[in-house]
């Protein structure tokens, strides 16, 4: 069974003497032989060889160099940044009601986490009649979701149709939304458009009219948390029969996108791509634009809004990739704790926060992440290794081989189908469900009933271990405070 | 009745299936006795059919007019009142193979341990869900009416 389940080959049988070998260079560490093994005979451990101590020449230093040396190539890798730079959500800490203002019971009492995102109007007009409440002022185009919680772009060609099917059922049934990435927009997906946002990146695979007609929102990806700057490849062997359709390009070609959108030098250029996109589909679609989060953020969205957008998505740099080179993963970019507080901040200040929502996303990994995200003014949080991780995803980082056992990151026939979508699509709404009635809980912790109360309510955090710079680009009190 | 179906796209060729049949048809029911100790080893009622990307578990289909029956001589073969499973009784069987003969779906085994008898998928009588059914990690198997 382990050695029919391995795609890399770390397990073999030897008929001679009877038995399994298996091979500790070759594994990858992703469970997929002990999660099936029927008799729980396998663990997976770190091969304890040790280099001689060295604060400096870690194992995880010298192996780099031992590979380049080898290859002389770029180092790729999958997954989000795993170096341990800190994770401020983990100090940041939540408020709670104690007899002033009682907390409430959200098992008992009405609890809402209905989101709209899209640009507000400045203040709303009422017609009243004695009976009737009718809206004067025209709203523009707004996505409604029943949980502040979206699945992020992840193309078809990094993930497997399986998955993508599975992330589409999902947000169906949750009432959200998911994106398709650069990878186009497979012919049998199209029933789940009203669910959908299609992303418009630079290397523009798979844009065309339907493209555009049957989603909920269009996304301009400008940069990804896990290689800002850079852009993608997905390479020739992955660009099968479908996809080669989907992304409407020759099959077995590598798929390149570039670094920048070629139509994009400035915030002129990317309000043009802004209204061309509006115009296209009649002013029907909220227009959303994805940038890394990177140390000029602020400004950068500054500009976005002014440009258009009506929701801007920022991905920190713990957030994922299908592959990516290590160090632009791990070097570039700035947390999406700060990113958030300093965009939000800026907004506000220059009073155009109401023209556009914002969507983080980045490593989110619990409920008291996207708690404490909302209370540093996020309008909804975009999760993708942690939707990966629900379908079966054991974290290995090893997305970019296209071996993936999971059937998730691939694009093999053979392990594609161990991803069914029925199974799949369970664990996603049970994921979000869980969520969601954990944010509901800690909602009704702090005595507010809707998750419109907690959204850039700062007051509602204090920070623990964090310098004064850090509190004050966040925006919270420390604890005790 | 209810009848196991093969969701074909779904089946990863893992064999989890014809593990736990052997363990299910085995003495003691202990997945290590019965692959460690039990001698002669319990055989599978479920056969994975693979080539290249495509494979499906198969057994017994437990036909309504089965070929099976019609051949069986010496009355071995029988249908449960019941259930409407193809059911087989060991100690009638001669072993004239005419059943696997017939069987279009190749699902009739030899059983050549001991005395030369067919050997056949009993939807594990006894069991509420089929073992092989219970134990698919990717619901590739499923047993429904129809």
């Amino acid at each position: 069974m382990c050695v029919r389940q391995c795609a890399f080959k770390g397990h073999s049988y030897d008929p001679e003497t009877d038995e399994v070998i298996s091979k500790e260079e070759l594994c990858v560490g992703c469970h997929r032989c002990v999660t099936l093994c029927p008799t729980n005979a396998l663990t997976v451990r770190q091969n304890p060889l040790d280099f001689r101590p060295n604060g400096n020449w870690t194992p995880w230093a010298i192996r780099n160099i031992f590979k380049q040396a080898e290859t002389g190539g770029v180092l790729l890798t999958g997954m989000g940044n795993d170096r341990p730079y800190p994770v401020y959500w983990d100090h940041l800490l939540l408020n709670a009601s104690q007899v002033t203002n009682p907390s409430i019971d959200p098992l008992r009492e009405p609890m809402e986490l209905r989101t709209y995102l899209g640009r507000k109007p400045k203040k709303l007009e009422l017609d009243y009649t004695q009976e009737t409440l009718k809206l004067k002022t025209p709203l523009p185009p707004q996505l409604k979701l029943e949980t502040p919680i979206l699945f992020s772009a992840m193309s078809y060609g990094a993930i497997s149709y399986n998955a993508c099917e599975s992330l589409a059922r999902a947000a169906e049934k949750l009432g959200t939304y998911y994106n398709t990435g650069e990878g186009g927009l497979h012919p049998n997906l199209y029933k789940y458009g009203k669910n959908t946002i299609v992303q418009v990146a630079s290397g523009r695979f798979g844009v065309h009219k339907e493209y555009l007609d049957t989603a909920a929102a269009i996304e301009i990806k400008i940069g990804q948390g896990a290689k800002p700057g850079i852009g993608g490849h997905l390479p020739g062997e992955k660009v099968v029969e479908d996809i080669s359709k989907t992304r409407m390009i020759p099959k077995g070609t590598d798929a390149l996108s570039p670094a920048p959108q070629h139509d994009i030098y400035s915030i002129e250029d990317l309000r043009m791509l802004i209204f061309a996109l509006k115009e296209a589909t009649r002013y029907t679609k909220p227009i959303s634009v994805k940038i890394a989060a990177v140390h000029n953020s602020p400004a950068i969205a500054s500009g976005m809004v002014r440009a258009g957008a009506d929701i801007i998505a920022l991905d920190g740099f713990r957030g994922g990739t299908g592959a990516s080179p290590m160090v632009i993963r791990d070097n570039v970019g700035i947390p999406i704790e700060f990113a958030l507080a300093s965009v939000d901040q800026r907004l506000r200040e220059e009073g155009i926060r109401h023209q556009a929502s914002i969507i983080v996303a980045g490593g989110f990994r619990n409920s008291a992440d996207v708690s404490k995200a909302i209370a540093l003014g996020a309008d909804a949080v975009y999760i993708g290794t942690a939707s990966l991780i629900a379908m079966g995803c054991h974290v290995c980082q090893k997305c970019y081989t296209g071996k993936c056992n999971w059937g998730i990151a691939t694009q093999d026939p053979y392990l594609e189908k161990r991803l069914n979508p029925d199974i799949a699509t369970e664990r996603l709404v049970n994921l979000i469900n869980a969520w969601s009635h954990e944010i509901k809980e800690m909602l009704g912790g702090m005595g507010i009933n809707a998750i419109e109360s907690l959204r850039g309510n700062r007051l509602a955090l204090r920070g623990i271990g964090l310098t004064d710079t850090e509190l004050e680009i966040l925006g919270v009190l420390p604890a005790g405070r | 009745m209810k009848r196991i179906f093969v969701k074909e796209e779904f089946c990863m060729g893992c064999r989890l299936c014809e593990i736990h049949c052997i363990v299910e048809h085995s003495k003691s029911k202990d997945i290590i006795k019965a692959f460690k100790i039990e001698k002669p080893r319990a055989l599978p009622r479920i056969m994975v059919e693979e080539k290249g990307s495509i494979s499906f578990a198969l057994q017994c289909r437990h036909c309504e007019e089965p070929y099976c029956l019609e051949a069986c001589m010496s009355g071995a073969l029988y249908r449960d009142e019941k259930t409407g499973a193809i059911l087989h009784h060991k100690e009638q069987c001669v072993g004239c193979w005419m059943c696997v003969m017939v069987c279009p779906y190749g699902v009739i085994q030899r059983d050549l341990n001991g005395r030369k008898v067919a050997l056949k998928c009993d939807l594990c009588a006894g069991r509420e869900i089929p073992a092989c059914v219970a134990n698919c990690p990717n619901q590739a198997l499923e047993y429904r009416e129809g």
